[in-house]
């Protein structure tokens, strides 16, 4: 379980995130949705110990994140963000194996680092790429040897702690069906019992649809939290999104989706 | 990742044969040129016979050595800052001297110049490499100072660069004030600083550049692995449980170190720091864990050919080096750039 109590956070007078509370369970996709400036990447990147709110408690389990060390919070916590730039040519491969560094005994990978680096490449369909020079790619595959990079890190459970992933606007650079197959790789994968996920996406649609919990922020504080049913309701979205869509009921998947006009 | 670590150990290996080559060159030719055996009777007389030296030998010893040496040294001080400075900045066009060191270290040397000439202390030869040293100290700590930002006390890495630029073009314009209202040979010996040259060196400077080379070495290569984290950006290496405030102060820590006290003992050399890292990265890769290693061999081996370019040139007169490594380095860094599989 990951608890978050009371986090604020502003820079000035503007609070980013102000007062939010709320639960995440391990095996569940939770996903927080939200007009720009909502404090999504905010509230995230608190959760993932990348950014200390000014007031509040994160904590993983019963331990609070700031007792953590450097690297054994990175053993448990992995983040991916929107678009990593990389000034200097390195291949694929040695990129996705920084994930395994905070698990490097000395400065080199030992046997199951290369064996997980291999591992995470084939589920992500990247291990073709893997002697390609990074700046090479295109967005899509880059995004793809990211996340394959991120996933390294919290591969394998580790024996006393849960595992936290953090997705930060993962589909930006990802075109439809790469979207589809990511979301449904990181369901898969937050599927594991002892896997919490938390994610922000920007697009409603794939939202409803993978989610197991939606919470919906409106500047900086929780306005909806729960199914996607229950969060994307016709009163809702206007007042926060200020859009009206049409709520349709989608037959084939048993979700909703949302028609704009 | 085995097999690219044996690469590592072999090109480095390579680079050192290639660098002990070039060292007993620029020990051997110079303006007296020693054959190996000369240089096997002047060692042998000094450590083992009590025979009094001859002129040539004590040449050999006091000075043709230590300047070999020196040269090898101040050559890994500025590969290995180079490649912490560009890999720090996460710029490729970053060199050592950027936050300010080397520029401050010419400042302090050009005051020494003119005041010392106009105060009368001339006297002591330690003077010059003291007042390039807080020169390119306290350079280095105004970049910093003047970067801490306002809201949150930290210094951004872009606010460090544009800042590190700004002292940069001011100790510039206090040198370029200060030679102009220098007499001749003050001014004269301004200009030449900031051209470089070993010609100084002797076993005390040996020393106390050697410290510095070993020490900071073995720190920046304890933290090539956090070094590499950070090339995918600050919150990507937090991610990886990587301290960024905490690195990028030891990292400026070791390249103020490593450059302030190699640039006081042979004035500015400029070049070497920027095109070692870029030359290495062409060979085998951006692995810090290879380049700060790799640049500390082949920046010696580039510096000591250099001088010895330096001397033989125009022999029995010698060149700055700092011409040297400029006139050889831009061709070879333009012709790297223009390779197309070294891509940005």
């Amino acid at each position: 379980m990951l608890h978050a109590r009371n986090l604020t956070h502003r820079i000035g007078a503007k609070a980013l995130i102000e007062n939010v509370t709320l639960d995440f369970e391990p095996g569940r996709l939770h996903l927080l949705i939200g007009p720009n400036g909502a404090g999504k990447s905010t509230l995230v990147k608190a959760l993932a110990r990348l950014l200390r709110p000014q007031e509040g408690t994160v904590r993983y389990g019963d331990v609070a994140v700031e007792s953590f060390s450097d690297g054994a919070l990175a053993r448990c916590r992995a983040v991916l963000s929107q678009a990593v730039e990389v000034a200097f040519p390195i291949p694929v491969r040695d990129l996705v194996m920084m994930g395994r560094y905070p698990h490097f005994r000395g400065s080199h990978p030992g046997a199951v680092d290369e064996e997980i680096c291999d591992e995470v490449m084939r589920f992500f369909d990247v291990i073709g790429l893997a002697d390609r020079i990074y700046s090479t790619l295109s967005g899509g595959e880059r995004q793809r040897v990211n996340f394959a990079r991120v996933l390294a890190q919290v591969w394998r459970p580790s024996p006393e702690d849960a595992r936290y992933l953090f997705l930060d606007e993962p589909l930006t650079f990802l075109d439809v069906r790469h979207q589809i197959q990511f979301m449904k790789q990181v369901r898969a994968f937050g599927a594991r019992p002892d896997v919490v996920t938390v994610g922000v996406v920007h697009d409603l649609n794939l939202a409803a649809r993978f989610a197991d919990r939606l919470v919906l922020l409106d500047a900086g504080r929780v306005a909806a939290d729960g199914t996607p049913e229950e969060v994307l309701t016709g009163d809702r979205l206007p007042a926060v999104f200020q859009i009206t869509p049409v709520i349709v009921r989608d037959p084939s998947v048993g979700g909703i989706h949302l028609v704009f006009h | 990742m085995t097999a690219h670590r044996r690469e590592d150990r072999a090109i480095v290996a390579g680079l050192a044969a290639v660098m002990l080559v070039g060292a007993a060159a620029s020990v051997g030719f110079g303006a007296i040129d020693f054959s190996p055996g000369d240089m096997a009777s002047a060692v042998w007389r000094a450590l083992f016979s009590g025979d009094p030296l001859t002129l040539n030998q004590r040449i050999f010893l006091e000075l043709r050595v230590p300047r070999a040496i020196l040269g090898l040294l101040v050559g890994a001080c500025l590969g290995v800052g180079g490649t912490l400075m560009q890999a720090l900045f996460r710029n490729p066009i970053v060199e050592p001297g950027l936050v300010g060191t080397s520029s401050g270290a010419a400042l302090g040397a050009s005051l020494f110049f003119v005041l010392g000439a106009a105060l009368g202390f001339e006297a002591s030869v330690w003077m010059l490499p003291v007042a390039a040293c807080i020169g390119g100290v306290v350079a280095t700590y105004l970049v910093f100072a003047l970067a801490r930002s306002g809201h949150d006390g930290r210094s951004s890495i872009v606010l460090l660069l544009l800042t590190g630029l700004a002292v940069n073009a001011l100790c510039l314009s206090g040198i370029g004030f200060l030679s102009y209202i220098a007499r001749d040979p003050q001014a004269r010996s301004i200009i030449y600083w900031n051209l470089g040259t070993l010609s100084g060196g002797n076993w005390t400077s040996v020393g106390i550049v050697g410290v510095a080379t070993a020490g900071g070495t073995a720190l920046a290569l304890f933290h090539a692995k956090q070094l590499n984290a950070l090339m995918i950006g600050e919150d990507e290496a937090t991610a990886l449980g990587v301290n960024v405030g905490r690195l990028k102060w030891i990292v400026l820590t070791i390249n103020v170190l490593m450059v302030a006290v190699a640039t006081a003992f042979t004035g500015v050399i400029s070049f070497v720091g920027l095109i070692v890292p870029h030359i290495l990265r062409v060979v085998h890769g951006s692995d810090n864990r290879f380049l700060i290693a790799g640049s500390a061999v082949l920046g010696a081996t580039l510096l000591s050919v250099a001088d010895l370019v330096a001397r033989l040139s125009l022999r029995p007169a010698e060149l700055p080096i700092g011409i040297v490594t400029s006139v050889v380095g831009v061709p070879v860094f333009l012709s790297l750039l223009r390779r197309r599989e070294y891509l940005f």
